[in-house]
């Protein structure tokens, strides 16, 4: 990227900070409500130095790996189901879409019950979360593979599961990238959804005692963990991950 | 005969492609087929690859009924259809089976890239390649399995002029070098001049052959060769008709439906 890209950003969010403080200095609204960013700041190093939020940090990121990588498997095998037998897809296709738009943060009240308030309640909202749009996507992968590959396949004499996986599976290993971008960002929205309501830990949990004891700043500074967990996993994993299969495949110059 | 068609038809549900193609083909012979669009060329030779199943009749390879694809039959296709997760060594080394040992894979790819002149590419990735080198892979790795037929379906359809005469040579050293028995298909009445010992023209509603022109010209043969425009214009007439059939039937359905 050119250094002006990375000259602009910064020059963007420093007038940001800078607007942040001005408002905060204007007095308009009580400063218990709205914190300056030196305060939230202050916060965090708090927050990491006596290790409250790297304890809350490490909880999510297992609540997460555990749920994504369910998610993950349970999603390619139905993907993979519905994206093989037209059967199958015909039955069960649309209720697929269907649970897709069902926002994570329904099935919080669903797990709890079920399960208690507890961290499996958690993972399984991650689960269900990242599941269905990883099965649409391997659904759609399988789906895209291009008939002329899979003919000039038969014609080499491949058929069956060597077909299938010599053929079928490196074809459809760009959208299933994709796949796995996405459900890890569903995912990664679920357990916020289910955390903010659980018993804790967690970063979604440590948000919400933030709350209850009106620490403002905390609230904020975990928002903008949140934020840049997000961005910089997608952007350092996932996105990379993408880009890559997507070169060598010829996909993207 | 070697690759023979018995009362050959097909049909997808009611509608008919073709039906009593009779074709008796024999070893090492250059064939093409030429017809209007849709008179069922590529259905024809994807049946003789075992791609499609045969509504009627018999398909038999040196006196063995085709039923399925195997590696006895190579195929090209209008598409290169490369595996772009492979190099191209490794596309062409796709078809050879797991009893060849990596040393012998090594070596039938270094033989059959030598024979397209790709050596130089063969760690390149295909999109790596352009057009015409793509098309010259896809026939290495038909030629790789070693078939007793390469069938092509407009194999240089979607190459410029100059690309195209460049395969043709390559392509006819091929033939010469490895006397396979390859079946062409082209939309081109001068490509199928230029290269078949025998021109089939096909025609349409109903799909069948209307002709089979054997060609005793020595190679190379010359585009202004009196012989060549002699039947190019044999040739070009019979098609128009054709052509002028399927035109005049779709105006009178337009006709028949709008008026
Ligand atoms: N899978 C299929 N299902 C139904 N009809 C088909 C199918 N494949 C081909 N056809 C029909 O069969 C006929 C012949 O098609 P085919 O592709 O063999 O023609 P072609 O001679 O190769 O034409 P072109 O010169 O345009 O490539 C066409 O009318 C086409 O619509
Ligand atoms: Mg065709």
């Amino acid at each position: 990227m050119k250094p002006s890209i990375w000259v602009k950003r910064i020059v963007f969010i420093i007038v940001l900070l800078a607007i942040w403080q001005g408002v905060y200095m204007s007095g308009y609204f009580p400063a218990i409500q709205f914190p300056p960013p030196t305060k939230v700041f202050q916060a965090l190093i708090d927050g990491f130095a006596d290790g409250t939020l790297v304890g809350a940090l490490l909880a999510s990121f297992k609540h997460l790996l555990i749920g994504l990588a369910l998610a993950i498997t349970l999603g390619t095998l139905i993907g993979v189901l519905l994206g093989k037998s037209r059967q199958a897809d015909e039955t069960a296709g649309m209720y697929l879409i269907a649970m897709q738009s069902i926002p994570s943060i329904v099935w919080v009240p669903l797990a709890i019950m079920l399960i208690g308030l507890n961290e499996t309640a958690v993972i399984f909202v991650v689960v269900l979360g990242g599941t269905f749009v990883m099965a649409l996507n391997v659904r759609t992968a399988i789906h895209s593979v291009p008939p002329e590959f899979i003919k000039a396949a038969r014609t080499m004499g491949s058929k069956g599961l060597p077909l299938f996986f010599k053929v079928e599976v490196p074809a459809s290993l760009p959208y299933y990238m994709s796949g796995i971008r996405l459900a890890w960002a569903f995912s990664w929205r679920a357990l916020m959804a289910g955390e903010l309501l659980s018993n804790g830990p967690g970063l979604g949990y440590s948000l919400r005692f933030a709350m209850d004891f009106a620490q403002m700043e905390l609230v904020i500074g975990i928002i903008i963990i949140v934020g840049v967990i997000g961005s910089v996993v997608d952007q350092l994993v996932f996105s990379k991950l993408e880009k890559k299969v997507m070169r060598r495949w010829g996909l993207l110059k | 005969m070697f690759l023979q068609m018995n009362e050959v038809a097909k049909r997808f549900d009611a509608h008919e492609v073709f039906s009593g193609i009779n074709l008796s083909i024999e070893k090492n012979q250059f064939v093409s087929i030429l017809g209007p669009s849709g008179c069922g060329k590529s259905t024809l030779l994807s049946m003789v690859a075992g791609l499609e199943d045969v509504t009627e009749g018999t398909l038999s390879l040196g006196g063995e009924k085709i039923l399925q694809p195997g590696t006895d039959r190579g195929m090209v296709f209008q598409q290169p259809a490369l595996f772009p997760w492979l190099t191209v060594k490794d596309n062409v080394t796709f078809p050879l089976k797991a009893d060849h040992s990596k040393r012998e894979k090594e070596q039938l790819a270094a033989k059959y890239l030598k024979m397209v002149h790709l050596t130089r590419f063969k760690d390149a990735y295909p999109h790596e390649l352009s057009g015409g080198m793509q098309q010259r892979v896809a026939i290495a790795r038909a030629l790789a399995m070693d078939p007793k037929v390469l069938l092509m379906d407009e194999p240089f359809g979607a190459l410029d002029e100059q690309t195209r005469h460049i395969l043709h040579d390559e392509l006819m050293k091929i033939f010469d070098e490895t006397k396979k028995t390859i079946l062409f298909v082209t939309h081109s009445i001068q490509e199928a001049i230029k290269l078949s010992d025998r021109v089939i023209v096909m025609g349409t509603r109903p799909g069948r052959i209307i002709a089979d022109f054997p060609i005793d010209m020595d190679r190379p043969r010359e585009r202004d060769d009196k012989k060549v425009i002699e039947m190019e214009k044999n040739i070009m007439a019979l098609l128009e008709d054709e052509i002028k059939k399927v035109m005049k039937e779709e105006l009178d359905y337009e006709a028949k439906h709008l008026g």
